[in-house]
């Protein structure tokens, strides 16, 4: 069991939140308590005024409350952040409420939704994917190229292609110990070569015809919303099933907690690695090919930014970015303020498609900074305190 | 080191790998050159090797920034918006001369720089998330300044781009002077030992009282203005401003020369011969892909193969 999952089921109890380290496993944990004892349930009788200042210099007397505080706003500062905003605006866009708009940001978002799953799984584990973007681009073209042959093949094709690739980067990065980003980045340029290859250096558009069963799984809808909302909700389930309630899961966090306390407590840390690639690469073909149906064809220039908003959405959703801490639905949370936020961008109108990279470039950067300051206050207090 | 491992009669594998991770690069660039030599028309031209030494001249200037981050265990992801960057501030500042154009983008590198170094030394963000903020941030505002292709027209520029001086092109003169610059910079100054003490291991770094904060700031100072000079350059050379392309993909063209040409992405080590030779053998593969009609696209999987392989034999080096 993870610490975030300690923190987020035990919010009641102070005590047990206190040595969020992200140290995983059971037996780590109970070894982890000791600074956890005295002051966690004493922390209801500090005044509040002690919090900020004395937090590094009393010993053994930290506020247990200025931590909770500290680890809600890591943990769920998003989706407060995602509240007022859609509040801010519908209140100043009339257009915003509109259903058939909030419909328009629930179907953009979930293709990148599912591709953040994917890497909310690898940044767990410790690693970090920079390869989506292309391999995004990559399985919209070919599911569109397959769509001819029926949309089993359509789907078949994007994923066994993507799955591939995912599973070189994990092959590379956990059997030969490569560093991610260097494999990942490597993977992002073969992937976007491998792309224009098969287009013709981009000049061959695939299109997807309008009313093939493909075509339904971006166009269709089910009770008013469009399927691709439905794949990403089914997808998030399984997703937060398989991070929170599985062996796999855990084996994830402790990997990305301590890769030697993992190995030594017998986790399969390569196997785990592997796998988490394998998950981010299907999951970001998956959502091209459903991006490709949505669109009716495939488009080559797809993609390009797209592993920094998905890292984006995933920090933003409260995923320490050093592994081991994490959870989904978060980065859904994270997805949607990126959306809802560009969609106000759109409202506004003046502003361009620079402007959106400016602003999401400028909003990672302010997310990481608070992320870190947060990451930092809660190691400072564990230090002093045990 | 390779006759350790032949003496002994039988494979040396970790030798073999450090001797290949240090001095691989320039059997590449070699068996590169001997292949071309042989099975490419008109490739001993002095033309040629005249349009190929200023091609690689950018690549080189933004590798030994990247060198520079590198060897201090970091990485700057965002060079190739800086290079952008430079292109749109050069076009919106040659009407007051080319001096101040070149001022402006350098500047530009600067602010970039300072914005990567805050975040890395004094915050602790991970390298690779505060640059790729601003690799995707930087382009925004690159075309945010200049939102598409514009000519660029000044006399000086076009000679800078165009002409020689002792019949070697001005951006490879450029090049030539900041790879000794860099080199004597990493070799001799005390900054170049504190920036490898660094790279090496931070915490005992710290521990000798090493003013890491200010010497993670200037190594990325340094990576942006360095890119920014590069994209100067380039523009000179277009004689056009193109925020929308410049750069892309510096980044890994920037990395894959450095990586291989022996540094480590472990830090700790810097090899500006290395680098000079890797950015040589990027444009060479390059440069020999095209010439045999094969498409750009297959260049971007060739690069893709090198980095992989490159990177693979330090790997063995680092393990041991």
């Amino acid at each position: 069991m993870s610490a975030a999952n300690t923190r987020q089921q035990g919010a009641g109890r102070p005590g047990t939140g206190s040595h969020g380290d992200g140290a995983p496993g059971k037996g780590v944990l109970g070894k982890g308590t000791p600074g956890g004892g005295p002051h966690g349930p004493g922390g209801e009788g500090v005044p509040p005024a002690k919090h900020l200042s004395s937090d590094h210099t009393v010993p053994g007397g930290p506020s247990a409350r200025a931590e909770r505080l500290s680890a809600f706003a890591q943990q769920h500062g998003a989706l407060v952040a995602l509240a007022l905003t859609l509040l801010i605006a519908s209140l100043s866009f009339e257009s915003f409420a509109h259903p058939g708009n909030l419909e328009n940001i629930a179907v953009s978002s979930a293709f990148l939704a599912i591709v953040a799953l994917g890497m909310t799984f690898v940044i767990v584990s410790g690693g970090i994917d920079l390869s989506v973007g292309s391999v995004f681009a990559l399985g919209g073209v070919l599911a569109a190229w397959g769509s001819r042959h029926g949309p089993l093949v359509a789907l078949l094709l994007a994923l066994g292609v993507c799955g591939a690739i995912g599973l070189v980067n994990g092959l590379l990065i956990a059997r030969a110990r490569l560093a991610p980003f260097i494999v990942t980045l490597a993977a992002m340029l073969g992937a976007r070569g491998l792309l224009l290859n098969i287009t013709d250096e981009g000049n061959d558009t695939f299109l997807v015809a309008k009313d093939s069963l493909f075509a339904d799984l971006g166009r269709g809808k089910l009770l008013g919303i469009g399927v691709p909302v439905w794949i990403m909700l089914a997808l998030f389930l399984l997703g937060g099933l398989l991070l929170r309630r599985t062996r796999f899961g855990q084996n994830v966090y402790a990997v990305g907690g301590n890769e030697d306390a993992a190995s030594l407590m017998g986790t399969s840390v390569s196997r785990t690695k592997v796998s988490v690639y394998v998950i981010s690469g299907l999951l970001a073909g998956l959502a091209g090919a459903l991006n490709a149906a949505y669109l009716a064809s495939g488009v080559t220039i797809l993609g390009q930014g797209m592993e920094l908003e998905a890292i984006s959405a995933v920090v933003i959703g409260g995923t320490l970015l050093t592994g081991g801490l994490g959870f989904v639905s978060g980065s859904l949370v994270g997805v949607l303020l990126l959306k809802v936020i560009q969609n106000v961008i759109n409202q506004i109108g003046s502003l361009d498609s620079a402007y959106q990279q400016v602003v999401s470039g400028a909003f990672l950067v302010v997310v990481v900074v608070v992320q870190t300051w947060l990451g930092r206050r809660r190691k400072a207090r564990l230090t002093s305190s045990g | 080191m390779a006759e350790v491992a032949l003496r002994r009669g039988s494979l040396d594998r970790p030798a073999l790998y450090a001797w290949l991770q240090a001095y691989g690069v320039y059997v590449g660039v070699a068996a590169l050159l001997l292949f071309n030599i042989v099975f490419t028309d008109h490739f001993l031209s002095t033309e040629n090797f005249r349009t190929q030494a200023v091609q690689v001249a950018p690549i080189l200037i933004v590798a030994l920034g990247m060198a520079l981050a590198i060897g201090s265990e970091g990485i700057d992801l965002s060079v190739g918006s800086v290079m952008a960057l430079s292109t749109s501030l050069v076009a919106l500042y040659l009407g007051y001369g080319p001096w101040i154009a070149l001022l402006a983008a350098v500047l530009g590198g600067v602010a970039v720089g300072m914005v990567n170094g805050s975040l890395i030394a004094l915050v602790g963000v991970q390298p690779i998330v505060a640059t790729l903020a601003l690799m995707v941030g930087g382009r925004g505002l690159a075309l945010v300044l200049v939102p598409q292709l514009e000519d660029v027209r000044d006399p000086g520029m076009r000679a800078l781009g165009s002409e020689d001086l002792l019949g070697v092109p001005y951006p490879v003169v450029i090049a030539l002077v900041l790879v000794l610059l860099v080199a004597f910079t990493v070799r001799r100054t005390t900054f170049g030992r504190q920036l490898l003490a660094i790279g090496d291991s931070r915490p005992a770094a710290r521990l000798a009282g090493l003013p890491v904060r200010r010497v993670l700031l200037c190594v990325y100072v340094a990576s942006g203005v360095l890119a920014a000079v590069a994209g100067f350059l380039a523009t000179a050379r277009l004689q056009a401003s193109d925020p929308t392309s410049l750069g892309t993909l510096m980044e890994l063209s920037a990395i894959t020369a450095v990586v291989v040409g022996g540094t480590p992405l472990s830090g700790g080590r810097v090899r500006i011969g290395g680098t000079v030779a890797g950015a040589v053998l990027i444009q060479l593969l390059t440069a020999t892909l095209i010439k045999h009609d094969l498409p750009p696209s297959w260049t971007q999987i060739a690069q893709a193969v090198v980095i992989v392989l490159a990177v693979y034999a330090a790997r063995e080096r680092g393990k041991r």
